[in-house]
């Protein structure tokens, strides 16, 4: 599944580590959701909406 | 947000959940050699005495699977799926070829007698191998 957590992460100035701390998950997590090759849980996905305050489709797309 | 040097809620409740499991793994290891080497060099296979040393084994056993259990909980989604994998391949593996190595000496095609060590080591090799592979995979 495709995301966009890498560019809003540049765009507040966050290493991967900040958002793993934001979002309760390790930062190999992180990495391996931006690589594609994880797809986050539901919960974990809306946790992630949240806190870019925005809506899941904006930050993940279905391919 | 450069807060990265503070750990979250959730890193401390792992780490403590890691130490925890450690020191409850460390204890099981103990009273597994107390129980071996206790019977055979401390009180010369005596009944009570090796009675009492696996019910402790046991009770500790008991302690370490609900340290494993809390730290699989605690785990996020990509260690759980990790870890899962790797318990469900080395499960297969050895129960599969722990079974066809069994048979293997009952239908006399090895000498050997299998030991329940050999099984255990089995699982274990193949379990952190599947965990290597896993990290590597999503890394």
């Amino acid at each position: 599944m495709k995301n966009r957590l890498k560019v809003l992460r540049a765009e507040r100035d966050w290493t991967q580590a900040d958002l793993a701390k934001a979002l309760d998950v390790s930062r190999q997590t992180i990495n391996a959701i931006e690589k594609g090759k994880f797809d986050p849980s539901l919960p974990l996905a809306f946790k992630a909406a949240r806190l870019f305050n925005m809506a899941i489709e904006e930050i993940f797309k279905d391919q | 947000m450069k807060e990265s040097s503070t750990r979250s809620n959730w890193q401390n409740q792992m780490c403590k959940n890691t130490y925890q499991l450690m020191a409850w793994t460390g204890a099981w290891l103990c009273t597994t050699a107390l129980v071996t080497f206790g019977s055979k060099y401390l009180w010369d296979y005596q009944a009570s005495y090796s009675i009492v040393a696996i019910s402790l084994n046991i009770i500790v056993g008991f302690g370490m699977i609900r340290a494993n259990i809390r730290h699989l909980d605690g785990a996020d989604e990509l260690m759980k799926k990790v870890q899962f994998d790797a318990m469900g391949i080395a499960l297969v593996v050895g129960v599969v070829f722990g079974l066809s190595y069994e048979q293997l000496h009952q239908i006399q095609l090895i000498s050997i007698q299998p030991e329940i060590s050999d099984l255990v080591m089995l699982i274990a090799i193949t379990y952190m191998s599947t965990i290597i592979y896993g990290h590597r995979k999503y890394s």
